[in-house]
């Protein structure tokens, strides 16, 4: 039922990187904002920060469930918000899709009722249908007579993407939806978003405290603090800013690579990847190969060396080039080497740096444990 | 038995709960969900017939249904008879003494409500219209039910107010509570035991709905 079921919206709209949404904000209380950014079609972007760094009310002005006083939102050419000409679309007239980190299902409901009451906009004879194939497509067959009180958190949450789904977004906002959640249910709940995402043509915006969700699911980030965007880029570049310290803290700077798996060695027991820094080995991993999956090797994980040394248990010696040397506390330098396409990062000490004498433009071989090399969020 | 003042009791019952339920459900909703200046103050308002000797309360409303009061001349002139000392007149009346009766359980039942929920229903394309009639309104039901049974059992008991404004005008304004009073004073305690049991068995009815009305709200949550 599920592969029936069609999310896709007008082909014209669907033209992946089109940006859509665009958001500029500015005021100074009750919570200070002062950002502009734009979402783009088919783009999971992930807004990161600590709490109180305002990820939260970005979102909920996206929706309109928050007004501030000094602020721009507009989806596909139609103005939501303008505090200049005094516009301001209520959430309801507003095609959005928010996905609430306490779940907010109506709990008088059932789940199938829960999806259904976005649904509207459907004639009535359409809407039973098509909350079930959006039920199924969750993975929730069976449950659609249980009320919320009746289901496992997971279980909630997963009614809520599906009613949030419902309303045939055009922008599906999901804000911390995983934090309420213990671990392997999230991580079943990362699949299911990464399955749905790909079928979405929409932007689709993560509000995530957590580094991990955000190098598993997002495309591009957006770091915030205090209501302003202190680093802006795709997810490998930007989990490899070691300077940024809620990076370096929360996630324990490293790169994430896109790869794709290239050939699984049983014998070995170890996985092949082709990634734009090159050929990886990596642990066995549970996909087939041609899967396009993610991997992140944490900075610390990575030892320079000035040739390929022997007799060492080290499976991946990538040659490149020193990028940049970053000093960071603690004697502890921040080394970005150029291997492929990608900046490979390195922390070393800066004893090290010295002893080897590293510097920018010097060919240099980043050795990475294949034990190093995880798929983050799994 | 007095069935004339019970009958009256049970209709001066009935016109204040209808009459009372929508204005309670506006009011109990708005104080549940708005902020404005002066909210602890109406708060504190909405509580005073709590406090006050039912007495005084009878006596501000008498002054003010009376024949020298804006109010009692406005309603003389459109109806031919006074306010104070009839139906109408006590049915103000007792829809301003059960103000807090109805109230309270009705804005706490309404802020049970989580604010994600209600926003919930808006990004999921309802109306404010359609997210008080689908979302508010029957998570909300049972505190609004409990508010109205109070109401009821609370009028057929109410003496003071009652004798103040009303008197005690047979088949108009005679309640059962006064009509109790009147049979002591008689000497007549049979039929004062008999309609005291009535009331007591009405209200001991309306505690066990309000009690099983308020754990099902308590269910709900999950």
């Amino acid at each position: 039922m599920a592969d029936t079921l069609s999310l896709d919206r007008a082909p014209s709209l669907a033209a992946a990187g089109r940006e859509v949404v665009t958001f500029e904000a500015r005021t100074e209380s009750p919570i200070p904002l002062d950002l502009a950014f734009s979402l783009r079609a088919g783009e999971v972007t992930a807004l990161f920060g600590a709490s109180g760094s305002g990820k939260t009310t970005v979102l909920r002005t996206i929706a309109g469930l928050w007004r501030p006083a000094n602020a721009r939102v507009t989806c596909d050419g139609t103005v939501w918000y303008d505090t200049a000409t005094g516009l301001c679309l209520p959430p309801h007239r507003r095609r959005v899709g928010l996905v609430f980190q306490d779940y907010a299902l109506f709990p008088h409901m059932t789940a199938l009722k829960n999806v259904m009451a976005a649904l509207d906009h459907l004639p009535k004879a359409e809407r039973e249908a098509r909350a079930r194939a959006l039920l199924a497509l969750v993975h929730l067959e069976g449950l659609e007579e249980r009320r919320p009180a009746e289901l496992s958190g997971g279980q909630k949450q997963r009614v809520a993407v599906a009613r949030a789904l419902a309303r045939d977004p055009e922008v599906l906002l999901l804000d911390e939806p995983f934090s309420a959640l213990d671990r392997a249910v999230r991580v079943s709940l990362y699949g299911e978003i990464d399955a749905i995402r790909t079928r979405l043509a929409c932007p689709i915006v993560l509000v995530t405290h957590d580094f991990e969700e955000v190098a598993r699911l997002a495309d591009r980030v957006i770091v915030l603090e205090r209501g302003r965007i202190i680093a802006e880029g795709d997810v490998g570049s930007i989990s490899a800013r070691a300077d940024i310290p809620i990076i370096a803290a929360a996630a324990e700077a490293g790169t994430v690579l896109i790869a794709t798996l290239a050939e699984v060695l049983h014998d070995r027991r170890l996985s092949v990847l082709d990634t734009p820094a090159g050929r990886i080995l990596a642990p066995l991993l549970d996909a087939a190969p041609g899967t396009r999956l993610r991997v992140r090797i944490p900075s610390r994980d990575v030892i320079l060396a000035d040739r390929v040394p022997e007799g060492l248990s080290v499976h991946n010696a990538l040659h490149g080039r020193v990028a940049e040397i970053a000093p960071r506390p603690g004697a502890v330098a921040d080394v970005a080497v150029a291997v492929g396409s990608v900046l490979l990062r390195a922390q070393v000490m800066e004893d090290a740096v010295a002893k080897l004498g590293l510097a920018p433009g010097r060919p240099v071989v980043a050795l990475v444990k294949s034990v190093a090399v995880t798929v983050p969020g799994a | 038995m007095d069935w004339e003042a019970l009958i009256l009791s049970i209709e001066l019952g009935i016109a204040t709960v209808f009459g009372l339920a929508p204005i309670a459900i506006w009011a109990g909703r708005a104080l549940a969900y708005r902020e404005f200046r002066g909210k602890g103050f109406v708060e504190a308002l909405v509580a005073l017939p709590l406090l006050l000797p039912p007495t005084v309360v009878g006596f501000y409303l008498l002054v003010a249904f009376g024949r020298h009061s804006p109010l009692g001349q406005a309603f003389e002139a459109l109806t031919g008879h006074l306010l104070a000392f009839s139906f109408e007149g006590l049915l103000v009346a007792s829809i301003l003494i059960n103000i807090p009766f109805s109230f309270q359980p009705v804005q706490r039942a309404f802020e049970a409500i989580e604010p994600s929920i209600r926003e919930a229903g808006a990004v999921s394309g309802l109306s404010p219209w359609q997210v008080f009639f689908r979302i508010e309104l029957p998570l909300a039901w049972p505190g609004i039910v409990t508010a109205l049974v109070l109401t009821f059992a609370h009028t057929l008991g109410e003496f003071g107010v009652v004798l103040m404004v009303g008197g005690s005008i047979p088949g108009e304004t005679k309640t059962i509570a006064i009509a109790i009073y009147d049979r002591v004073q008689a000497f007549d305690d049979r039929s004062a035991n008999i309609m005291a049991l009535t009331l007591l068995a009405i209200s001991i009815v309306a505690l066990g709905i309000t009690n099983t009305l308020s754990r099902r709200i308590g269910r709900r949550r999950g």
